[in-house]
């Protein structure tokens, strides 16, 4: 029992640098990505090809002053982006990262933990995000940043509950709120997507209105609102924000990959013969593979979308999303229903 | 088949707790004392492109996005009731399907009620 504690608590450590890594490397990908797409070279002056560009980057957040306006609210205005850290690293545990290895005659999983209210878990610390943002928004006492908190957390709770109806069609499917039996799963057969199409289109748009990104990036529209939520911040408060956000991407992909692309598995899996351990290492690398893709998508689409007008935002969330996703729910169930999937 | 659970496997989630708060903490300590602290008065006024800030941001907003926060508590807690019906919907049956569809009949009511008000114009 001590022995596994000390394994989860290695695993936990590992995933939460691995996230600060892939966050880190994401910003960089982002810049190089939006360069390609503009036909520009991106970051290329701290050591080869830019590589080095994310520490440079760090290490100036670091070093900045840390200015706190004197007519903030001082401690809300410390705790905003701290929460904002806090929930995006909080989603990591519950994913399942690979399968199980065997080491020692003791099998290990690679899913830290796989508590039977996943799903429930992870809407629960997506919901807190809105706190972050509102809480720095608010205390900040500037308008810009009152705004572009109002209009976040409105449209992080807009989405929520298309994202939520999106799910309910998916655990219909899978009867389970587990992360872990939700991609074992998908191991023969067809992944989620197949069944799922319509569900997976709005938990993607729904993915990337709560990650606040672009086409939905209205709470930090520079033309309208300076920096939005987060105007008024500096040094490593503004840098957990901007962090944060990447974080998120990296989990989001890593859930939508989960939930509808058959998470660590891959075709033909059992066919190669493999022994156990080295499956789960090719499992590992397919899966952070397909995470990779998902954070390419997200990236894409920020460099060829235009940004929606807050009108349409809210249109599409209540009187499409939301709809549709009801429909979804409809549909799934007759489609059960008919082929008999149900008792 | 479920999952189950023991309260050990919430154990992680704790781990991982510890060990964000741990690296935030530091991170805002360390800034705090890396950083230069040169204030001066017009670096700690709040930000207004520059000219001279009008008054704070305590103001009133668009009730609007009141209207949105208590909509989202109606409707969220519908999706809540949905949960356990959707794991369970595979024994529950056609009879749990039929419940299901006359609960959504009565929550698009409700949708439609709001739709016809007005409520989601943002105009």
């Amino acid at each position: 029992m001590t022995g596994y504690i000390i394994y989860q608590i290695i695993l936990v450590v590992a995933i939460f640098t691995v996230s600060l890594v892939v966050a880190l490397y994401a910003t960089y990908g982002e810049r190089k990505i939006a360069a390609i797409l503009q036909d520009r070279v991106g970051p290329n002056r701290a050591g080869p090809f830019g590589i080095l560009q994310p520490f440079a980057d760090g290490i100036k957040m670091f070093t900045k002053e840390e200015i706190i306006p004197e007519t903030a609210n001082g401690w809300l205005f410390i705790i905003g982006p701290c929460i904002a850290m806090l929930t995006a690293c909080m989603t990591g545990v519950i994913i399942p990262w690979g399968g199980t290895f065997e080491l020692g005659g003791t099998v290990y999983s690679l899913q830290v933990t796989d508590i039977n209210i996943g799903i429930l878990y992870l809407f629960a610390v997506v919901s807190f995000g809105v706190y972050g943002i509102m809480i720095g928004g608010w205390a900040s006492n500037n308008k810009f940043s009152l705004l572009g908190a109002l209009r976040a957390s409105s449209q992080m709770i807009s989405y929520e509950i298309a994202m939520g109806m999106s799910i309910i069609a998916l655990v219909m499917m899978t009867g389970t709120l587990s992360l872990g039996e939700i991609v074992k799963q998908q191991d023969d057969g067809y992944c989620n997507f197949v069944y799922q199409p319509l569900g997976f289109l709005i938990f993607l748009i729904c993915a990337f209105a709560e990650t606040n990104r672009a086409p939905f990036d209205m709470a930090e529209c520079e033309t309208e609102l300076v920096g939005g939520y987060h105007t008024e911040y500096s040094s490593m408060k503004l840098g957990f924000y901007l962090f944060a956000e990447y974080i998120n991407m990296f989990i989001s992909s890593a859930v939508i990959v989960s939930f509808y692309f058959g998470g660590y598995n891959f075709p033909f899996q059992h066919e190669l013969g493999l022994s156990g351990n080295l499956l789960t290492v090719i499992q590992t690398i397919v899966f952070f593979g397909k995470i990779f893709f998902f954070i390419f998508f997200f990236m894409w689409i920020r460099w060829t979308i235009p940004r929606f007008r807050y009108d349409q935002l809210m249109k599409l969330g209540w009187k499409v999303l939301l709809p549709l996703s009801m429909a979804n729910i409809v549909i799934t169930g007759l489609v059960m229903w008919l082929t008999g999937k149900i008792n | 088949m479920q999952v189950q659970n023991s309260l050990s496997d919430y154990l992680p989630i704790f781990f991982m707790f510890v060990v964000a708060v741990g690296f935030i903490v530091v991170t805002m300590l360390a800034t705090h004392w890396i950083g230069p602290k040169k204030k001066t008065e017009k670096k700690l006024e709040s930000f207004e492109c520059g000219i001279e800030s009008q008054g704070n941001a305590r103001i009133p907003f668009s009730v609007k996005y009141f209207l949105v926060a208590i909509l989202f508590v109606l409707f969220d807690v519908e999706v809540i009731f949905m949960y356990p019906w959707a794991v369970n919907f595979k024994e529950l049956g056609l009879t749990g399907l039929i419940e299901m569809f006359s609960f959504m009949a009565i929550l698009l009511t409700g949708f439609f009620y709001i739709i016809k008000k007005g409520a989601l114009n943002w105009e």
